[in-house]
């Protein structure tokens, strides 16, 4: 690597700060951070297409799941069931504002990311020149992923399923089912996901 | 530090990295050509933003675990449990492990992070008491780990959603879940305040040289 090389032909590890010349990374290998490890390529063959499919998958899935009742209590012949919108709605009167931060977090959240991302991609996929705006859309999308707790709510209702199984009769809905696949679902999509690789197709 | 040979950092080199998008651009760049995310080598208000996100978390964790998590009402008693009130009680009646998770999840972790994402800013301010690959890895841990306490205000909400089960029992949300839910964001914003390249900048051994020792008329624009 000398001093000239070109800006756009180095990488520069987004968590501690070195310099590489951008290696060619072949299909299913990936290019790591010597130093901290970082992942800093791994391109995928045909990813934008499965992440794209992924995406429209998990974003019927999430529209499903939130109608549908997950949960089903019984215990001395008294029955309730709770969908995912019931859920959210537990809290209320002066905690309704967790009623909102709790439905952002699990549902609008997670699907504002997956519609960006099949803003941004379908374009690409297609070979079309990139969506107006769709480096902002990425950034965003990227900038979400911490906030995105679907798979996390999944798991709680294990915890809550364990919580209440001997005082009460717990039977899974149909979103139950569908929160499990989608937790497969969302981290496969993770492990498709090159963002060097999306990044340099984005630049005009 | 065993840095491979020939290897430097983009500030040795005049560069800024974009944290986004990888690319390097010239020092002084504001805006990353490649994906429009705002360019800083390092963050200069990077700790201060880190403790005062820190603060607010720890100003809401504390009421979190003062006031009561969930009310439950049966039949015969009503009963408002804070969260290690909570978890004592199920160990009385015999139910340890369950007991022994609501610990480590609700306390432990919460705690862990407070003392993690301090003892990360003091080491950067103040020079580091362990090696930086050690602190890399708390890094990584504390920004993993942080989402996944929500899992505690979800349950709440599962839980109170479920039980209604109208004189039989029911479960309602305490004043506690939504502190907690904010201790948990305060913390993740804390946590992402951290400009990781502080970590390998303040290692003990690094070369520190001045940004004006590198020529960076060298280095050609793309």
């Amino acid at each position: 690597m000398t001093d000239t090389t070109p800006l756009d032909d180095m990488i520069v590890c987004p968590t501690c700060d070195l310099v590489y010349s951008a290696p060619r990374v072949a299909l299913r290998e990936k290019a790591v951070c010597l130093r901290c490890g970082t992942v800093l390529v791994a391109p995928r063959r045909k990813a934008g297409k499965q992440l794209v499919a992924l995406a429209l998958t998990v974003l019927i899935l999430i529209g499903a799941a939130s109608v549908f009742p997950f949960l089903t209590i019984g215990a001395a012949g008294v029955r309730h069931e709770a969908s995912i919108l019931d859920t959210a709605f537990a809290f209320s009167g002066s905690l309704s504002i967790l009623a909102v931060a709790v439905l952002f977090f699990i549902i609008i959240i997670p699907a504002l990311r997956l519609i960006l991302l099949i803003y941004v991609l379908t374009p690409i996929i297609r070979d079309r020149p990139p969506a107006p705006y769709a480096k902002s859309a990425f950034r965003l999308s990227e900038a979400l992923i911490p906030w995105s707790m679907a798979e996390i709510f999944a798991l709680g209702c294990a915890v809550a399923l364990v919580k209440l199984s001997d005082l009460a009769e717990v039977l899974f809905g149909p979103a139950a089912w569908i929160f499990a696949i989608l937790v497969v679902l969302v981290v496969a999509s993770d492990r498709l996901m090159c963002r060097y690789s999306i990044w340099t197709s984005l630049k005009d | 530090m065993d840095l491979p040979e020939g290897l430097k950092t983009a500030r040795e080199r005049g560069l800024v990295g974009c944290t986004r998008c990888t690319r390097p651009s010239r020092i002084g760049t504001r805006i990353c050509p490649r994906c429009g995310s705002p360019l800083r080598s390092r963050d200069p208000l990077s700790l201060q933003k880190v403790w005062a996100w820190w603060l607010v978390g720890l100003g809401c964790y504390i009421p979190a675990n003062l006031y009561p998590m969930l009310e439950t009402r049966t039949l015969v008693s009503s009963q408002s449990d804070t969260i290690v009130g909570g978890a004592i009680d199920l160990a009385s009646h015999g139910n340890l492990g369950v007991a022994i998770i609501i610990l480590i999840a609700s306390v432990l972790i919460p705690v862990g992070k407070f003392v993690i994402v301090a003892g990360l800013a003091i080491g950067v301010r103040h020079g580091p008491q362990i090696s930086d690959h050690r602190r890399h890895l708390l890094y990584e841990v504390v920004e993993y780990i942080g989402r996944w306490s929500m899992i505690d205000v979800f349950v709440v909400a599962i839980l109170s959603s479920l039980v209604q089960l109208q004189a039989l029992a029911t479960i309602t949300p305490g004043w506690a879940s939504l502190f907690f839910a904010l201790s948990v964001i305060f913390t993740m914003l804390s946590a992402q305040s951290f400009d990781s390249r502080l970590i390998w900048d303040s290692a003990p051994d690094a070369a520190h040289p001045a940004p004006e020792d590198h020529d960076p008329s060298k280095e050609r624009t793309a």
